[in-house]
């Protein structure tokens, strides 16, 4: 190794660089990970993507609009290979902002064995999102279905009645999907693998 | 290519000798030699896919590739030009010529940068053996381009989809540590009077590009970090199913990807910025102007990532935001170029090799810039996106954009690097077939996009046939002049040439790194210089 | 179209650029919705804002280029800075932003329009094709299917040479999005797997299906026609073989449209519950393996080594009826094989069955009813 006659400075100066500079590194590796909270609570306040916020309890005062009139649309999606039959009870209703309503989703379970699975809820227009509150949902927790079982899952929702003007239809929409690391996600994962060989 | 050196040996004293010089070496030449013929190694293999591409989309219908193939040919092709060629070429130009421009007898973290480039080949070979197994008929090589959105990366990627996330951690580790030695270099390193405000521009952009490299590497390193849990550690930062979101990864790929687009060109307003004055025999214009805009550049490429992401379903306001804070980059990007031409206005010119590749690159990054100011335009962008458009905005900016820069920069400074001057007439050859080519091949995927051509389809329908077709003539053209670049520099380093360089080589240069002898030796300016 | 005749295109096009200029199109189309005009209008705007801007700087650089040359003597000045010209480069450009943005801003607000749509349409991406389901909102009908490529063997090498190039080459599909002329229609758009994005360039409409969310976009279509998109997002393999056809009928032809498409539901209902002869098994299985599962698995049975498994003389194919059926219904997770059972109905499954168990050799003489279908669903 060849030593170099440094410049105007030695080590020292060199070492304070690279310790500044790998904080901010390390800093802007944590960021990233920060950019996941971060963006999740952006989210929540400007409905981006159409996420909804979490379980919210009944008002006890009831703020109704009475004079408006919003169309509710009700969508429901089964990701790939989720092995279930899975639609809204009735495609769509008309509410009052702020009254609560109550609609409900059937699902079946297809096949022979326990499925567990999760349903992701997600609003259009996404602006809407934020005035979406849901007093119960089967989103909410992880939903088990036994070998040939149905049920009808409800949903309680209210809109807020500072919703905007112009918005006089929004969808709601779900989305099953078997829930990661369960039994039968990791058993179908297995049997494929089976089977390719 | 340790021959081409050693034939200088009787100038210099104790050169280390041997495949050792190079493994072991600490000497900021070498390293910057070992970078630069990687980078160009690389050139042709990305180049090569990048011929096998549009062989496959001369003429509608699947004549050489299957679509499976075809994808991961299009990610290999993007992820080396922009991590093995273009930023790899970049740091050796930096190795070769920052200590050389102020004043410095070496990098200032020797050892380190021996490590920088030696996690390179590795990177890469893990990357490359992943297409070659594919070839042979094991798995798949990674298929989801360059940008991996997830889930296609994750839940739906092959296999070798790890092998591209620890490839992507090397080269990011290399990338971040060669940033801090350019930064420690510049910091500590500059001669006696060698003030911040007297620096070159290459220099300066190289290190505001070094600290842009530091803020997002590690957030490319966080985005892979989190795929590679996603896909074996039962996380679900994007995945949907657990709670997570796909839109998020584009969220903070785009946060590192943005700058990404900007770390891929400042160096290049560096080297075009050293070019122009020379031969126009005339100072850069607005020296201070070129710094700030440089700087503001960077800090506006923070805040403008999701204007890749317009058609996932934004709120309004977010893309009024997006659009808005992209069009201003407009205004300092506009200020570097009006300072090019006033800087040739009313000079001497004279146009060798590197003035014609800069002037090449004024005009044709100029056109790249007004793509990307239309891009920026979302009710536009809707129709843009995700076609040829954008890949022609792409390529005139990183190809006759970046890679004019650093052609023009080896042509300028190859002279410096070896003693002796490169072929003119060859040089001349390659710049005039380079520069009608480039446009042959780049300048009808506008109209494609425009027609409504998607980007990343292995086939296409008959209304876009005859524009592919002149495109892929222009890419085979340009792909094979480049042998003829290679041709010119290895006559060039090997000494075949008839010209031996001078000290000062260009008439109009100015800098520290032409008050030294040609070839520079081994070791320069051991004894610092004083700056006036 | 062959090499030479391309070339041959070619060299007219050079010499004859004029005449030849017709078939190759130059620019966006301003297509047929206030979205595709705006973006025309827009896009065209500032293109020639910019036109204008190179003709004076590369005007400038080019008299530069001609006339300050050493060659011609010309000796360099000391002009290297001036306040006020960098002032007002830095100061112009912004103004010609603004003069951009604002109809940028008056276009885009007026997208986001979402009052009263007339019709809800739900589009689903699927690896690698479209589902349009109608069965949504107020006006829901029961109606919901899937829009394959016509061509599946122009997905292979192998293959893709029977194919012909002709006009409907990668971009015609089996079942085509049918839609009232004059109404505004919501699109709700979502994705069973990865991200894809539906998008049809007359229509202005580029959105992405992301899975587990929905997005919305509007259409209002005033004259009827064919109109025709791609998936814009990389999605794997076949992205470029899912192509979008939307026809937009009058109200009346758009009645008539969903009343057969009901008659059709019908019918297929009725010849879920009838027992079917083999041979009209394997020829209605011929018909759906070519839409549905040759794309991956050939259309001679083969697969492609190491990518799509043959079913021509596999376990699979040729093992218990049991066994295939489930993996036919429900797909096989990690992989590209789908799960079935909600995109066909029992008569077309059965049929297919039949038809895997049966072609290639793979003489099995198995015959699978809908009755079977229904009952291992």
């Amino acid at each position: 190794m060849s030593v170099h006659p440094k410049q105007n400075t030695g080590g020292d100066a060199n070492k304070k660089i690279i310790v500044w500079l790998m904080a901010i590194v390390i800093g802007m590796f944590g960021f990233g990970f920060a950019l996941v909270p971060l963006y999740n609570v952006f989210c929540s306040v400007t409905g981006l993507n159409g996420k909804t916020g979490g379980q919210i309890a009944l008002p006890a005062v009831l703020n109704v609009d009475t004079s408006r009139e919003i169309t509710v649309e009700f969508v429901a999606t089964l990701n790939e290979n989720m092995p279930w039959s899975f639609y809204p009870d009735v495609r769509s209703v008309k509410v009052h902002p702020g009254e609560p309503t109550r609609i409900s989703f059937y699902a079946k379970n297809n096949t022979n064995e326990k499925i567990i699975g999760q349903a992701i809820p997600s609003v259009a227009p996404g602006l809407a999102a934020t005035y979406f509150h849901k007093t119960e949902c089967f989103c909410f927790t992880e939903q088990t279905l036994q070998a040939g079982e149905e049920k009808h899952m409800p949903v309680v929702f209210i809109i807020d009645s500072d919703i905007p003007k112009d918005v006089n239809v929004l969808t709601l929409s779900y989305t099953f999907f078997i829930k990661p690391g369960s039994e039968a996600a990791v058993s179908l994962a297995h049997n494929s693998k089976h089977q390719e060989l | 290519m340790s021959a081409v050196i050693e034939e200088h040996h009787d100038h210099h004293d104790h050169k280390p000798t041997g495949i050792g010089r190079w493994l072991f070496s600490t000497n900021h030449k070498d390293i910057g030699t070992m970078y630069l013929w990687f980078s160009f190694i690389m050139f042709f293999i990305g180049g090569a896919l990048a011929l096998v591409i549009r062989a496959e989309l001369f003429e509608p219908g699947l004549q050489f590739v299957e679509p499976e193939l075809f994808n991961q040919l299009t990610t290999l092709h993007g992820l080396i030009m922009v991590f093995g060629v273009i930023m790899p070429a970049f740091v050796g130009l930096a190795n070769w010529m920052i200590p050389m421009m102020i004043g410095a007898p070496d990098m200032a973290l020797p050892r380190m940068n021996n490590w920088s480039f030696w996690l390179l080949p590795g990177a890469f070979g893990l990357l490359i053996a992943s297409l070659v197994m594919s070839l042979m008929g094991m798995g798949s090589a990674p298929n989801f381009g360059w940008t991996f959105y997830a889930p296609l990366s994750t839940t739906y990627g092959p296999a070798s989809t790890d092998y591209f996330i620890f490839s992507v951690h090397m080269m990011g580790i290399s990338s971040i540590m060669g940033a801090i030695n350019i930064i420690a270099t510049i910091m500590n390193m500059r001669a006696p009077g060698m003030t911040y405000m007297k620096m070159p521009i290459f220099v300066w952009t190289w290190f505001i590009t070094a600290y842009l490299l530091i803020a997002v590497m590690p957030v490319l390193a966080g985005v892979v970090t989190m795929m590679l849990t996603d896909r074996h550690f039962g996380t679900s930062f994007f995945n949907a199913a657990g709670g997570g979101d796909p839109v998020l990864f584009q969220h903070v790929f785009w946060f590192f990807g943005h700058p990404e687009v900007y770390i891929m060109i400042l160096p290049s307003f560096g080297i075009i910025s050293q070019i122009v004055p020379t031969f126009a025999r005339k100072k850069i214009f607005g020296y201070s102007s070129m710094v700030y805009a440089t700087a503001s550049i960077a800090f506006l490429s923070f805040i403008v990532w999701a204007h890749h992401m317009f058609t996932t379903g934004m709120p309004v306001a977010g893309e009024l935001f997006f659009m808005y804070a992209t069009m201003l980059i407009a205004v300092p990007t506009g200020v570097k170029v009006f300072n090019w031409v006033s800087t040739m206005w009313r000079g001497s010119l004279s146009f060798e090799t590197p003035m014609l590749f800069a002037i090449a690159f004024i005009f044709l990054f100029t056109i790249g810039g007004f793509t990307g100011l239309m891009l920026c335009i979302v009710p536009a962008d809707f129709q843009y996106h995700d076609t040829y458009f954008v890949v022609a905005h792409f390529h005139y900016v990183l190809v006759t954009g970046a890679a004019f820069g650093i052609m023009a920069g080896v042509y300028y400074w190859i002279p410096k690097w070896t003693g002796n001057m490169y072929d003119e007439t060859l040089g001349k050859w390659h710049f005039w077939l380079s520069v009608i080519s480039v446009n042959v091949l780049f300048f009808p995927m506008h109209f494609l996009g425009l027609a409504g051509m998607p980007r990343r389809i292995p086939d296409y329908s008959l209304q876009f046939a005859e524009f592919n077709a002149v495109a892929s003539i222009g890419a085979f053209v340009f792909g094979f002049t480049q042998l003829i670049f290679l041709y010119n520099v290895i006559k060039t380093a090997r000494g075949k040439t008839s010209v031996k360089a001078t000290s000062q080589v260009w008439e109009g240069a100015e800098g520290l790194e032409w008050t030294l002898p040609s070839p520079a030796p081994f070791h320069s300016f051991t004894t610092p210089p004083q700056v006036k | 179209m062959s090499a030479a005749i391309r070339v041959a295109g070619l060299i007219s096009l050079l010499l004859f650029s004029a005449q030849s200029m017709a078939g190759y199109q130059l620019n966006m189309k301003p297509g047929v919705t206030s979205f595709s005009q705006g973006a025309y209008e827009i896009h065209t705007m500032v293109m020639w804002i910019c036109v204008a801007i190179g003709v004076v700087v590369f005007g400038a650089m080019l008299y530069s280029i001609i006339n300050h040359r050493k060659s011609k003597g010309a000796v360099a000045s000391d002009f290297h800075e001036s306040t006020a010209l960098e002032l007002a480069w830095t100061i112009v450009p912004f103004l010609i932003l603004i003069v951009m943005a604002i109809p940028a801003t008056r276009i885009l607000l007026d997208m986001e329009d979402v009052s009263n749509p007339d019709l809800s349409i739900k589009i689903t991406g699927y690896q690698w094709k479209w589902n349009y389901d109608y069965n949504v909102g107020e006006n829901a009908q029961d109606i919901s299917f899937f829009s394959n490529i016509t061509t599946p063997d122009a997905l292979h090498k192998s293959t893709n040479g029977g194919v012909a190039k002709d006009k409907d080459y990668l971009i015609e599909v089996d079942k085509k999005l049918v839609i009232p002329t004059n109404k505004k229609i919501r699109l709700l758009i979502t994705s069973n797997d990865v991200i894809h994005a539906w998008w049809v360039p007359a229509f202005g409409v580029k959105k992405d299906a992301i899975p587990g969310f929905i997005n919305e976009s509007w259409i209002n279509v005033p004259e009827p026609g064919i109109y025709r998109g791609k998936c814009a997002e990389l999605c794997g393999a076949n992205h470029g073989f899912m192509p979008v056809v939307v026809e937009a009928k009058s109200e009346a032809d758009y009645n008539a449209w969903i009343a057969s498409q009901k008659a059709v539901a019908t019918a297929a209902a009725a010849s879920a519950n009838k027992t079917w002869t083999k041979e009209d098994l394997m020829a209605q299985g011929e018909k759906v393996y070519a839409t549905t599962c040759a794309a991956c698995h050939q259309a001679s049975g083969a697969g492609i080594p190491n990518v799509f498994p043959a079913l021509k003389g596999s376990a699979i194919a040729t093992g218990p009826v049991a066994k295939h059926l489930n993996i036919v219904l429900h797909g096989v997770t990690g992989t590209a094989m789908q799960a079935f059972a909600g995109q066909m109905n029992d008569a077309d499954l059965a049929a297919v069955i039949t038809y895997e168990r049966n072609a290639w050799g793979n003489n099995t003489g198995d015959m699978v009813q809908p009755s079977d279908v229904k009952a291992a669903r």
